[in-house]
């Protein structure tokens, strides 16, 4: 069992009780960003999530768009930053940005 | 991410082995590489450089865009012996970044009070590797000078592909520990990877020169790691 601060052992976790899930994972990063290439944040179908992709920042779009994943089974990649149109909706406000891929698992 | 590649990768982040997962992004496709698979042709300088550096990050093949999320196992130091030069090199791993276990059997030197904070054994090498084994992400450095305490480690090391085994003694000692190693039934060139005189040559004097000396050959070996078969 997973002790909850990993998220790619809760990840299996949660698959073998037969709980949905998707991995969201950072690919790319600019300037300043809080949380490195290759971090991870699962959700499950109920919205519960471990890990994270920023510091807090844009978890709670990231976990949206995993619930919709989920239910499509399509990948998609997402970019938040100043740059973007949606930095006055979920930035980062350190002025970095970061593309996050969400996948869903099995 | 299928499920199966989760657990293989799950399964090999818990036994300490380097695996990286590659993510096609056109069709969503992964595929678990540990360290030492025959890697796909147009991915094998990418998933090399990869295990190299520890470095994930997206990568253009003929196949498409890939992303290779490299898990490296936190590399560490085994130190046989609890003294001088190993306080200095306690505290030097901790700056550089690698977990250090101290073993040594002699309680004189293996105390609390010389090694505060720091992860000790006071115990022979051969009752506590057993259940704490050594890996490739595991260096191991030898420096009580006597064959009673260091050999066993040393073959253990070498049999378990440390990526560094350093010993401790000059070049008539080691000659001395060359012979009893391969009484142990170890070949020459297993033997030959041991690095002795330990540490690169600076002209280390004091306990603490010759720990920076030891730390920085220890970097050096995991920078210029074999990576055998991942470049096929």
């Amino acid at each position: 069992m997973s002790d909850g601060l990993d998220p790619l052992l809760t990840a299996e976790d949660w698959a073998r009780q037969g709980r949905k899930v998707a991995i969201a994972t950072v690919m790319e990063t600019w300037g300043s960003a809080p949380r490195p290439v290759g971090s991870h944040l699962v959700i499950d179908g109920e919205g519960n999530f471990e890990g994270s992709v920023s510091g807090g920042c844009v978890e709670g779009a990231v976990i949206t768009e995993a619930l919709d994943v989920i239910g499509s089974g399509a990948a998609r990649m997402l970019e938040f930053g100043v740059a973007d149109e949606t930095a006055w909706r979920v930035g980062l406000s350190c002025g970095g940005r970061i593309r996050v891929y969400v996948e869903r698992l099995g | 991410m299928d499920l199966a590649s989760l657990s293989r990768l799950n399964a090999a982040r818990a036994a300490r082995r380097a695996a990286v997962l590659v993510t096609e992004l056109a069709g969503g496709r992964s595929e678990v590489l540990e360290e030492g698979d025959t890697a796909p042709p147009h991915l094998a300088d990418a998933v090399r450089a990869a295990f190299l550096s520890g470095r994930s990050g997206l990568v253009e093949t003929e196949a498409g865009q890939l992303f290779l999320n490299v898990h490296l196992p936190p590399p560490r130091i085994v130190a046989i012996g609890a003294v001088h030069i190993t306080q200095a090199l306690a505290r030097l791993a901790g700056i550089v970044g690698f977990d250090l276990t101290v073993i040594d059997p002699r309680t004189a030197f293996a105390t609390a009070e010389r090694f505060e904070g720091v992860d000790l054994v006071a115990d022979w090498p051969e009752d506590v590797l057993p259940a704490r084994p050594l890996d490739a992400y595991t260096a191991l450095a030898a420096v009580t000078h006597d064959p009673k305490i260091d050999d066993f480690a040393l073959a253990e090391a070498l049999r378990r592909g440390c990526f560094y085994v350093g010993a401790l003694g000059s070049r008539k000692t080691h000659a001395k520990r060359v012979e009893r190693l391969a009484a142990m039934g170890l070949a020459a060139e297993e033997i030959a990877r041991i690095r002795a005189p330990i540490g690169i040559d600076i002209g280390a004097a004091s306990p603490q020169e010759i720990a920076l000396a030891i730390l920085a050959e220890i970097v050096e070996s995991f920078r210029h790691r074999n990576l055998a078969g991942a470049t096929a």
